[in-house]
């Protein structure tokens, strides 16, 4: 392990203090004049045609401004996704519709002086709907006779597969080696269908954005969102505004997990406030956030694997079907990951077959959501290997330590699979995976308590393994950037387009253009984001800041660097070769003699060949090093009952050198927080008419305190060589380890495998019960 | 409607209709360090102090919250001058996106004023009312444990 000054330390979060004493803003926190306030009325059913609106009541109210539906408003075609250009999701949304294609699309949206006007006058609209038989089901989605639910007007950015007239939003396939092969060589094969279910991301701030024009005429729009630069660039597209008049605002943000990289709202409040001239807010209620907002993806997975009775698998067929909900935001991309991210950890395989498929259902829209697929791939990964281990009565553990990727090996999954389209090939330069899964294996007494059946009258216990990947960032396609200019006090402005919606980027890029700088973190006035100050970048997503933006950040800072030496030389009438930067001074060892970065500073703005220290830099990268993941359960189960619990949770990380160890270790913690309740009690509940019944935190269960298992969480660190200062992502992979690994405890302490996750108490209950009779 | 409340020690002026809950007055008159997280009383965001005693300021009506002492989390410190458990949080890593720390902080103010020496599942019981999505809980409630020990102290 290297020795660095500032990284690798626990500083404190730049801007928590400002948060924890409630001065901080976020979108809803800033005050604007004459403010147009609007409320978005739903479709309530999954699948309609708009015959009819009638907003002639709503429009007489007074303080009502306007209402904005599909007969007055503009038909761009284009996705929500707020991914790079051209985006890999399918263009097939516009901002009023007249067919709803599930329960919460929009119909109309009323535009008032007040909240309470708005909310008002939201029930004086008369819609008047043909109700249509909806598609509930993504198995039946591409039968001949399925409703269809886009016109094939709708396109794919890029040369993708995308049928709508079959309800297709995508599809992926790669193989190699040779199934039947694989075949004749098993002695068996085991083949399981595993159930991902729907999940709402819950930031606890909801969707929130404000638009006004300022006193250039420029629209500005402050956002809760993961994607600024996306955000100017869809904005521009949808209100067919130029973008140069656009300017966008990242506030803080109230947590984002990929729901707030959709860029569903902003153009709404951008049509009000070109059209009305005033300033606009839209800030969703805690039921649109689950219903109208984005979603986890919920996907079927079946896997086949042919094993050898020494335990070698001779093949892998892995068949997707991804509910992709009425739109296609991330069908493509989630859908890839749910191979990409997953297949390349079990590298020794030599026959292998993905299938992929996005279909549409009249159901609630799926997008981004931390894990990105490989949360739902692992789920079913995890628990196959689990089970093959038991037929064969292997030692777990050993078999994935055999079988996964190592150092300096590859995958051709890397190359088959990318992002939606062709992927990129790439070899392993750093893994921890066996110190994280022996760290787990350590902490919960593994050979202790594995095929034990602890028993406490009717309760019994079990525990489960599971192990993941994830990536870095999107290879050749992701670019971040910084800009950083010195000041005369020896402080520098690092300003960047990275987009820090609670995760710490801001402090963790300060912490590594200090290091690079050799000077004190303090010394960091850190902007992000703001389209019109800081330079681009794609923003918080697919575990890219860390890595891409900190790659860009410290060749920035190196440039700067360059120019420090120089003005120093100058000072110092050096002629050593080796100037040493240290402790925010130069020295020159040789004349013993030394100047420090203010008196640097100072000398190049104001006394010779003046000009301003300033530098900025972009990274594109080739590679996308996978972090490393392991974690183990330990569940209670009541045999009578199907009541469960998770009493402990042990997690293990390798993310390269953690930059903050703290705030690396807070990312597995909440993202481990989220996997244990997505597994047990977070799920969606439709009506037969395919309307989400629970859409509030009282019947949507998220986890608060008391619900927490002793958690156990540690930063395993190695070196990727490609990182900056080591480091490789942290902020999604910790969630895909809960549903697969509380998966196996169970079946550890009761014999019985639940493929439909989530597992509540009824499920094994009934589970146990069906069970016993047979 | 028109009224005068006590908030964090100042008496304000402030205006509302007669069916409006605490939670939006507040952030009406410039008090936007409280959050609104979900305005159904499940969230915690908008937690304040009533004479002490944390509520959800969205389940209170305006109307009935004339001549309380109502506490937001800049009442017990600021950034120029934080509380200890403001302190506490920023040290455990407590804080990440930091929508729900003003009522986690509150609640931990309210806890700690009752109860000193608070265990474990006391802490996780009186922290049960707020929502939090980023940390698992696990720093925040080191947080209070830290924030316990140094009140002792001072």
């Amino acid at each position: 392990m290297k020795n660095y000054t500032i990284v690798g330390k626990s500083e404190k979060k730049i801007d928590s203090l400002s948060l924890a004493t409630g001065e901080s803003k976020f979108v809803d926190d800033f005050e604007l004049k004459n403010l147009l306030h609007c409320k978005i009325v739903y479709s309530p059913y999954a699948f309609a045609k708009i015959l009819d609106i009638d907003d002639s009541e709503a429009r007489a109210m007074t303080g009502v401004i306007d209402v904005l539906h599909f007969k007055n408003t503009k038909h761009i075609l284009h996705t929500t996704a707020g991914q790079g250009f051209p985006e890999p999701s399918p263009y097939d949304t516009v901002m009023f519709d007249h067919i709803m294609r599930f329960a919460g699309d929009r119909a109309a949206m009323i535009v008032a002086e007040s909240p309470v006007i708005a909310a008002r006058a939201a029930k004086k609209i008369f819609v008047d709907y043909q109700v249509l038989q909806p598609l509930l089901d993504p198995e039946i989605a591409m039968e001949p006779d399925a409703p269809r639910l886009h016109d094939s007007n709708r396109y794919a950015a890029i040369p993708v597969k995308y049928e709508p007239e079959r309800n297709l939003a995508a599809e992926v396939e790669i193989g190699f080696g040779d199934i039947s092969q694989g075949e004749s060589e098993a002695d068996f094969m085991i083949d399981h269908t595993y159930h991902a279910h729907y999940g709402s991301h819950c930031a606890i701030e909801p969707h929130s954005v404000k638009t006004y024009f300022d006193e250039m005429g420029r629209l500005v729009i402050v956002t809760a969102t993961q994607v600024p630069f996306h955000v100017r660039r869809i904005v521009s597209k949808v209100c067919q505004f130029p973008l140069s008049k656009i300017r966008v605002i990242k506030p803080r943000v109230g947590g984002g997990f990929g729901g707030k990289q959709e860029v569903f709202l902003e153009q709404l409040a951008a049509t009000v406030t070109i059209k009305h001239k005033q300033p606009c807010r839209i800030v969703l209620t805690r039921p649109e956030v689950f219903q109208s907002s984005r979603t986890r993806h919920p996907v079927r997975t079946r896997l086949r694997m042919g094993v050898k009775n020494t335990g070698e698998i001779t093949f892998l067929e892995m068949d997707s079907l991804l509910n992709s909900g009425a739109y296609g935001t991330h069908a493509l991309t989630v859908l890839s990951n749910c191979g990409a991210k997953v297949l390349p950890l079990f590298n020794k395989i030599k026959n292998l077959h993905f299938l992929g498929r996005s279909v549409y259902t009249n159901l609630p829209v799926g997008g981004a959501y931390r894990g990105y697929g490989a949360t739902q791939g692992y789920l079913a990964v995890n628990q196959h290997i689990d089970i093959i281990c038991r037929r064969l009565h292997l030692d777990l553990p050993q078999f994935i330590k055999d079988n996964h990727i190592k150092v300096g090996e590859t995958s051709e999954v890397f190359k088959a699979l990318g992002e939606g389209t062709e992927g990129v090939t790439q070899y392993i330069h750093s893994c921890g995976l066996d110190e994280c899964i022996d760290y787990c294996l350590h902490e919960i007494d593994w050979y202790n308590k594995r095929d034990k059946k602890i028993r406490k009258g009717d309760r019994v216990r079990g525990v489960g393994l599971s192990v993941a990947m994830q990536g870095s960032g999107i290879p050749m396609i992701d670019m971040a950037s910084a800009s950083m200019k010195m000041n005369e006090d020896g402080s520098f402005n690092l300003d960047m387009g990275a987009t820090d919606i609670g995760t710490g980027s801001d402090t963790i890029l300060a912490q590594i253009a200090a290091e690079e700088l050799s000077t004190n973190l303090d010394k960091m006035i850190v902007c992000s984001s703001d389209t019109d100050r800081t330079p681009f970048d794609v923003g918080a997503y697919a575990s890219s800041t860390t890595y891409i933006t900190g790659r860009a950040v410290k060749k920035c800072a190196a440039k700067i660097k360059e120019q420090i030496i120089q003005v120093a030389r100058e000072i110092l009438s050096s002629s050593a070769n080796e100037l040493i930067v240290q402790n925010s001074a130069v020295i020159d060892e040789k004349q013993n003699k030394s100047v420090t970065f203010s008196e640097i500073c100072t000398y190049a703005i104001y006394t010779r060949n003046q000009f301003q220290i300033a530098a900025s830099a972009s990274e594109f990268v080739e590679e996308s090093p996978p972090p490393f993941f392991a974690s183990t359960a330990e569940v209670e189960i009541d045999t009578k009952t199907g009541d469960i619990k998770v009493l402990k949770y042990v997690s293990a990380v390798d993310c390269g050198q953690a930059i903050n160890p703290q705030l690396a270790e807070g990312q597995i913690e909440g993202a481990v927080a989220n996997g244990i309740a997505y597994a047990l009690t977070e799920q969606y509940i439709f009506s037969d008419k395919g309307n989400l019944i629970n859409k509030n935190f009282k019947t949507y269960k998220i986890p608060v305190a008391a619900d927490m298992p002793e958690m156990k969480t540690k930063v395993i660190e190695s070196h990727e060589k490609t990182g900056p200062f080591g480091a490789k992502s942290v902020g999604e992979i910790g969630i895909n380890g809960p549903t697969p690994a509380i998966a196996n405890a169970i079946y550890d302490a009761i014999g019985v495998r639940i493929f439909d996750a989530p597992f509540t108490s009824d499920k094994i209950y009934r589970a146990l019960k069906s069970a016993l009779k047979l | 409607m028109k009224a005068v409340l006590k908030i964090n020690g100042t008496e304000v002026p402030v205006k509302f209709d007669f069916d409006e809950h605490l939670l939006q007055t507040l952030r009406n008159h410039g008090f936007t360090e409280v959050k609104n997280g979900c305005e159904e009383g499940e969230c915690g965001a908008c937690l304040v102090l009533l004479n002490g005693k944390p509520v959800n300021s969205c389940q209170v009506f305006t109307a009935t919250a004339i001549g309380d002492e109502i506490t937001t989390v800049k009442g017990i410190g600021t950034l120029h001058q934080p509380h200890i458990i403001q302190e506490c949080f920023v040290e455990a890593g407590a804080v990440q996106c930091g929508f729900c720390t003003p009522g986690m902080v509150l609640a931990t103010y309210a806890l700690l004023q009752d109860n000193p020496d608070p265990s474990d599942d006391e802490i996780k019981r009186a922290l049960s009312g707020n929502l939090c999505r980023c940390t698992g809980y696990v720093k925040i409630i080191d947080a209070v444990k830290r924030s316990a020990r140094k009140m002792k102290i001072t």
